[in-house]
């Protein structure tokens, strides 16, 4: 039984590596959600097949506290299956955030629970790297599950967007973590110090709350991938204290996963790891966001109907203004008016439009826009000079064409859509006044920029309006 | 015989490399999804809470802390899978004929 459950582990294991693989298409994808879940299945299945009893042996026989088990069981899919279901693909963001909270204070409280259950036997079970692994395992654990709470507070504008910052802010971060770190490495030393666990992790919490206030909105796709990477190696590490085999792959999957995207949000933004997490992005920027009164010019819907008209080639670059305003459907129906004419709409798509990676992406997914139509920013961009017209809905940063030239610029060095180089650019915005990182746009002020003000969606659907009543004229 | 340690340690470099190939092949418009399968699958912790809260000898503690993980794992397994599955079903490559 016990040589059987061990093939289970493997067996699930594999699966989670063929569902991330499967991951690398859309028309494989389902297949990879498919192939996690069985992964799963199997692998709870075999915990309690395989729970261990006296002995060395093994058995579900040996499972106690079934009502406990069960009724979290209960709880957590009742829970679990309308929040899959009625969240709205707008919100993805901060579901995401939740979830890595949940995962993460999952992963905190077993090591929590473990760390006390074992004081006992602390001199054979708490010693050594296991006693590592249980204090990395809180320590990820409890930073990340504040620091995923008050990035989804962000992200559901509950609290404030902007970066909220304080003098010393950093000396103070760094001092936290080092005691945190101080009283880990004591209760490695000795675990029987169980007085200091709760300051332990008391600091901890406080951390991820310090850690994810003077971060701004603008760059929550770098934070959520980097606090998806904490959730993973937290259950890594719960699976070095376990001995578990099965979670350190599960673990070291999950954080490898948000490296790689945390990578690339940096690389898509030209920073780093270090600036984004203690450069308090905006807060800079604020004193130089002044800029002087310049000229620029706006159309209505009717003048910028028929400029669509006239084009046969049109990019649209979203960003999250898109969400803000849900007018992913509207965009649809602009893009089936305009395809229809024969018009050749694409989107143009910067790897940090929105929220967290790829939020764009199942945006217009969800309004049915077919996703050969989606392409990313290295393969649009040169189709820029040849596009007659790039409409810009609820994005900004990404399309200022001083990330190419104005060295002084925060942004100098990002990648950037060229919208600029399109023969005509709208951009469909609020008002003049920049986004909270406070940078000025030049791509406004151009000749061949026209700005249409509104809110997104109804501004989209205005323009719907006006092409038909131009067909039947 | 290998220490449980070195074959953990083991046992995470290679899932580790593995998992930044395969990772680093996703197409970036599955990004979003990509981020909820991960979150589904590092559930697996529940496999830890499972064993905490299912020991024989668990104290009070242990329960309450081991039933808390439980439903927590458990609410991500769910709803991450399921969203998952409802996200890449919106990927379509040709529209639909009205």
């Amino acid at each position: 039984m016990e040589h059987l459950v061990q093939y289970l582990y493997i067996i699930s294991a594999g699966l989670f590596i063929l569902s991330l693989k499967w991951m690398n298409h859309p028309a494989s994808s389902r297949h990879g959600v498919f192939a996690g879940e069985i992964g799963m299945l199997i692998a709870i299945i075999a915990t309690f097949i395989g729970f261990p009893g006296v002995g060395g042996a093994v058995g579900i026989a040996f499972v106690h506290n079934w009502t406990w088990i069960i009724t979290a069981f209960v709880i957590g899919t009742a829970v679990g299956i309308p929040i899959a279901y009625i969240m709205p693909m707008t919100a993805v963001p901060q579901r995401t955030a939740l979830s890595h909270a949940c995962g993460a204070l999952a992963a905190a409280l077993v090591g929590t629970a473990e760390f006390y259950q074992r004081q006992p036997h602390a001199d054979t079970e708490l010693r050594g790297f296991i006693m590592v692994a249980l204090v990395v395992e809180t320590l990820l654990g409890y930073l990340t599950f504040t620091g995923s709470l008050m990035a989804m507070g962000k992200l559901q504008e509950v609290l404030p967007q902007r970066p909220i910052t304080y003098r010393n802010q950093n000396a103070v971060n760094f001092i936290l973590f080092a005691i945190a770190l101080g009283l880990a490495i004591w209760l490695v030393n000795d675990p029987t110090q169980t007085q200091l666990f709760p300051i332990f992790a008391g600091l901890a919490l406080l951390f991820g709350v310090l850690l994810i206030i003077p971060i701004g909105g603008a760059d929550m796709p770098t934070v959520i991938a980097i606090l998806n990477s904490y959730a993973g190696l937290s259950a890594c590490a719960m699976g070095f204290a376990l001995s578990s085999r099965l979670l350190v792959v599960a673990g070291a999957l999950d954080g490898s996963s948000g490296l790689i995207l945390s990578i690339i949000m940096c690389k898509a933004m030209n920073r780093s790891f270090t600036n984004v997490l203690f450069g308090a992005f905006g807060q800079v920027q604020a004193s130089t966001g002044k800029a002087e009164q310049r000229s620029y010019r706006s159309a209505s819907a009717e003048e910028a109907a028929s400029i669509l008209e006239a084009a046969s080639s049109v990019i649209i670059v979203p960003g999250y203004g898109l969400a803000v305003a849900q007018a992913q459907h509207k965009i649809r129906e602009l893009y089936d008016n305009l395809s229809k004419r024969g018009v050749d709409v694409k989107f143009g798509i910067h790897p940090v439009a929105g929220r967290m990676p790829g939020h764009m992406n199942v945006l217009l997914a969800e309004a049915d826009i077919p996703y050969d139509k989606l392409v990313e920013m290295d393969d649009i961009n040169g189709d820029f000079p040849q596009c007659d017209v790039a409409l810009v809905i609820g994005a900004n940063d990404v399309t200022n064409p001083k990330a190419r030239t104005d060295k002084g610029s925060p942004i100098y060095g990002m990648p950037i859509l060229d919208v600029d180089k399109a023969h005509t650019v709208m951009v469909i915005k609020r008002s003049m006044n920049p986004g909270f990182a406070g940078i000025d746009n030049d791509l406004y002020y151009l000749d061949k920029t026209l700005m249409l003000f509104g809110d997104a969606k109804a501004f989209v659907s205005e323009l719907v309006k006006e092409l038909p009543a131009r067909v039947a004229a | 015989m290998p220490s449980d340690l070195e074959l953990g340690l083991f046992v995470f470099m290679l899932a580790t490399f593995i998992g930044l190939e395969v990772i680093r092949k996703v197409s970036p418009l599955l990004h979003t999804p990509l981020m909820s399968l991960t979150n589904a699958i590092s559930a697996i912790s529940v496999v830890g809470a499972i064993l905490i809260t299912g020991n024989p000898d668990a104290t009070m503690l242990s329960k309450v802390l081991g039933f808390i993980a439980i439903t927590a794992v458990v609410t991500n397994i769910v709803s991450g899978f399921l969203i998952t599955d409802r996200m890449v079903k919106m990927f379509k490559k040709r529209e639909v004929k009205k």
